[in-house]
């Protein structure tokens, strides 16, 4: 009964999402407001259709209803909550409808804290949302129902796939999808705008809060799944550029990128051409992540459910979205009006700069994730591009954009003064000088280690600028203390936002450089009591049993970390793991970290063949991976700190309108101009 | 205009980004081709495994009937998937499955047989790895179909799933077999 409900209410949020789509837009186009205003009731309506849908899935994976044939495919009674929960989402069927729900709470959002926003903008912008929900409703009930039953129902589940049983992976799909979802309301802002021909600062403002929210969620919707990569499937890595992986990176990057244009559509009222094609492609790329995840045009690790049929459907939405929507700009963008000129070096030159390297780099790793396809279909032959070609273009790009990064926030709008940027940076770049010599001799100061010097002088660099940025704001040791202090208290938080998040990246191309050029990798056979090297310290193998799990059969490893004296350090325990339900085995590495270093083990086979108790063993000394993790983390608690600016926050306006009175309506209209 | 045409541009892009989605559909990027594909199939001479009988030893055991030859290995966590339906043929008997096991030690061989079953009729193994090689073979488990004349008519690679069975493989085999 309760899969039923969950449905129909499937059924009657299509309706109410259709209701959202054409009424709003009709009524912002004749300028009737009691039409418009459809937009927020329908869009509560449509949180709470979408709302029971989900609560019906979770119910069936929580009482492991097998008659429910998604559930049968997916799930287990064996298994611990956690993963019967995360199992809603972690296959297709579940995964579209915590889409469309993050959609439809997304719309909820915007009519709730959009008290301020013109009435025809956010009638417009709430339709378009609503398309998007109506496409993938379509798609849902169309090809992808997950309440289809099964009769007779069967006796227990397949099991959700092992590799997907982990804290990690169960909320990372959900993080990616708010990210990707989030970039829908730059969208419908986007469109929305276009259909009104004009753009001001009071629109940026208003994208750039929701652009940022759904950056800080992908960003750590892709950490998630880095670390998750690096801890549970045992290789070693924690970046493969695998098409999926590239499928979040992509969005991102432009997204990046959007986030960054529309600081200058907002200060400068400037770029808003640009700002507005960025917001499309961001959210186009976006869909084609989904697409490209979905449909199995290209081959991936990670292609757990794919299927043509499902393919054809999102590209046929792909194809209504960008061809509408680029169509929409083709059309409506040349009749916008510029704002205002800049010099080339000035801060909205290097944000230009940004936008232009984060863009090309998007583009590139979009061309190189998608040439196999390219070939396969102009009949080169079968060709996959694996990671030297994504190194070899990827960082190019990113090293001027890194060193960009410091030197931007230091110049001035419309007009910069490089040479004063250069002179106050001056301890930045002596410093950086002194990280590369000392990086490149306690490395061994061979011609090899050169080029890892150097990548850890663009991140200190980076890191270094940022703080220097931050010292000249307080205007630290150049006035006394208590006044640096209250410098400090009263930075707004957007300017915090931005120190914590390049400082956060700093961290991320140091960790990552770092690791490329100094990691150790050995694969051995081991008897017990056998010791092997990893890095400054060694392993002992001390041996290996069976162990029993709740739906696995284990060997579990036991290995001492030792120091140069032989000193224990830690026990570490990777796991071989054979799972029942459904057949397949994972490995479970066992990772000591120092917090700047980590130490990671892997235990294979045994290999009875060399010695009683011997298994194989496989060791990686990984410097440097912590601050990937520290990085990723600053970057987005960065975009969260930019998010609690006072500007952002809810009701502001108003409070700050009704506090001084109705003599000041200068300073209300540039909070919130009434346009409509 | 030339506002006009840059802000086309896009649109352009994209268009022909749709195009080739629209043609990549239609393939399959895992299907690799085999240079093989339609010719005899390579001679050899391989050892049979240590204890199991009968034996596959020769490229002349193939021909006269339509007969599967499937590459597998104990260390390929795939094969051990694929395995369940591998006895599942077996058990309907449409032709003889023969095996090759290559990169592997017979003992460790029998010993995954012994523990997942042992779907063969005549199993091979390939010490040099020389065979595997020239039947063109990417990866475990790899899967090839031969007709009665000795020549390989398909290559399935990856596992065999149910769907791969009942909607190719065996139509493909049934047809040979009349043909």
């Amino acid at each position: 009964m309760i899969p039923e409900i969950g449905h129909f209410a499937l059924v009657l949020a299509l309706g109410v999402a259709v209701v959202q789509a054409v009424v709003p837009m009709i009524g912002a186009q004749r300028g009737n407001l009691a039409w418009m205003e459809v937009a927020r009731p329908a869009s509560v309506a449509l949180v709470l259709c979408i709302g029971v849908a989900f609560a019906a899935l979770t119910h069936s994976y929580v009482v492991s209803d097998f008659s429910v044939t998604n559930v049968f495919m997916n799930s287990h009674t064996d298994k611990p909550m956690l993963y019967k929960i995360s199992g809603v989402w972690g296959n297709h069927e579940g995964s579209l409808l915590l889409w469309i729900l993050i959609l439809a709470v997304f719309s909820l959002a915007v009519s709730v804290f959009g008290g301020n926003l013109p009435p025809a903008l956010r009638a417009r912008a709430l339709a378009v949302q609503a398309m998007i929900t109506t496409g993938f409703l379509l798609f849902i009930l169309f090809t992808s129902n997950p309440f289809a039953r099964l009769d007779p129902a069967p006796f227990d589940g397949r099991g959700l796939n092992p590799l997907l049983q982990d804290p990690g992976l169960a909320f990372h799909p959900p993080m990616l999808y708010l990210g990707y979802v989030g970039f829908s309301m730059a969208f419908s802002f986007a469109i929305a705008a276009l259909i009104e021909g004009r753009v001001d600062a009071a629109w940026a403002r208003w994208v750039r809060p929701w652009t940022l929210i759904a950056w800080v969620f992908l960003t750590f919707g892709i950490a998630l799944g880095s670390w998750w990569a690096y801890y549970e499937l045992g290789w070693g890595g924690y970046w493969y550029w695998d098409p999926v992986e590239n499928a979040s990176f992509i969005p991102w990057l432009a997204g990046t990128a959007l986030l960054h244009s529309a600081i200058v559509a907002e200060k400068r009222d400037t770029l808003k051409s640009w700002t507005i094609l960025l917001a499309i492609i961001t959210f186009s790329l976006s869909l084609l992540g989904t697409f490209l995840v979905r449909s199995g045009v290209i081959t991936s690790v990670h292609a757990f459910a794919t299927d043509p049929t499902r393919g054809v459907f999102i590209l046929l939405l792909l194809a209504i979205t960008v061809v509408g929507s680029f169509s929409l700009y083709a059309w409506r963008a040349p009749q916008m009006k510029g704002g205002g000129v800049f010099a080339p070096v000035s801060r909205e030159g290097t944000l230009l700069l940004n936008n232009v390297l984060l863009s090309t780099a998007s583009a590139t790793v979009l061309l190189g994730t998608l040439y196999p396809l390219f070939a396969d279909a102009l009949q080169l032959g079968k060709v996959s591009v694996g990671p030297p070609f994504f190194n070899s273009v990827f960082v190019p790009l990113m090293i001027p954009m890194l060193i960009l990064m410091g030197v931007g926030p230091m110049l001035a709008w419309k007009r910069g003064d490089a040479l004063g940027a250069v002179r106050r940076l001056w301890t930045a770049l002596v410093a950086t000088a002194a990280v590369v010599l000392g990086t490149w001799v306690l490395a061994g100061g061979s011609v090899v280690n050169a080029g890892a010097a150097l990548g850890m002088g663009v991140g200190a660099w980076l890191l270094l600028a940022t703080m220097v940025e931050w010292a000249e704001r307080v205007r630290l040791f150049r006035v006394p203390p208590r006044d640096s202090l209250r410098r400090a208290t009263n930075l707004p938080r957007s300017a915090y936002g931005m120190t914590v998040a390049h400082v956060g990246t700093a961290l991320l191309v140091m960790g990552v450089v770092g690791n490329t050029a100094w990691k150790s990798e050995t694969v051995q056979v081991m008897r017990p009591g056998e010791t092997i090297p990893i890095g400054p310290r060694a392993l002992v193998f001390e041996g290996a049993e069976r162990m029993p799990g709740p739906n696995y059969d284990a060997i579990r490893g036991r290995l001492r970390l030792i120091d140069g004296d032989g000193h224990t350090i830690a026990i570490m325990s990777p796991e071989k793991r054979q799972y029942t339900s459904p057949p397949m085995a994972t490995t479970e590495a066992a990772i000591h970290t120092t917090g700047v270093h980590d130490y990671y083990a892997v235990i294979g086979d045994p290999s009875p063949g060399d010695g009683a108790g011997a298994f194989v063993t496989r060791f990686y000394y990984e410097p440097f991976v912590p601050l990937l993790w520290y990085g990723a983390l600053l970057m987005g608690l960065g975009g969260l700190v930019s998010l609690s600016d006072r500007r952002h926050r809810v009701g502001v306006p108003r409070r700050a309108r009704a506090a001084q009175g109705a003599s000041s309506t200068a300073a209300a209209t540039t909070e919130a101009p009434a346009r409509a | 205009m030339t506002r006009r045409i840059i802000s086309f541009l896009p649109l352009l892009v994209v268009a022909v980004l749709l195009g080739f989605f629209v043609v990549g559909l239609q393939m399959d990027p895992r299907r690799l081709p085999s240079a093989l594909l339609h010719q005899p199939l390579p001679a050899f001479a391989l050892d049979g495994l240590p204890g199991r009988a009968p034996p596959l030893t020769d490229s002349a055991q193939l021909t006269g009937q339509v007969a599967l030859v499937n590459f597998f290995g104990s260390w390929c966590a795939a094969c051990i998937q694929e395995h369940p339906m591998l006895n599942r043929i077996q058990a309907e008997g449409v032709a003889p499955l023969h095996g090759i096991a290559f990169q592997d030690k017979p003992q460790a061989t029998l010993r995954f047989l012994a523990r997942h079953g042992d779907p063969y009729d005549r199993v091979g193994y390939d010490t040099t790895n020389r065979i595997a090689i020239e039947f063109g073979v990417t990866g475990a488990p790899e899967t090839f179909v031969i007709d009665k004349a000795g020549v390989i008519r398909h290559k399935h690679v990856g596992p065999i799933t149910e769907d791969d069975w009942v909607d190719t493989l065996r139509p493909m085999i049934e047809d040979l077999q009349d043909g």
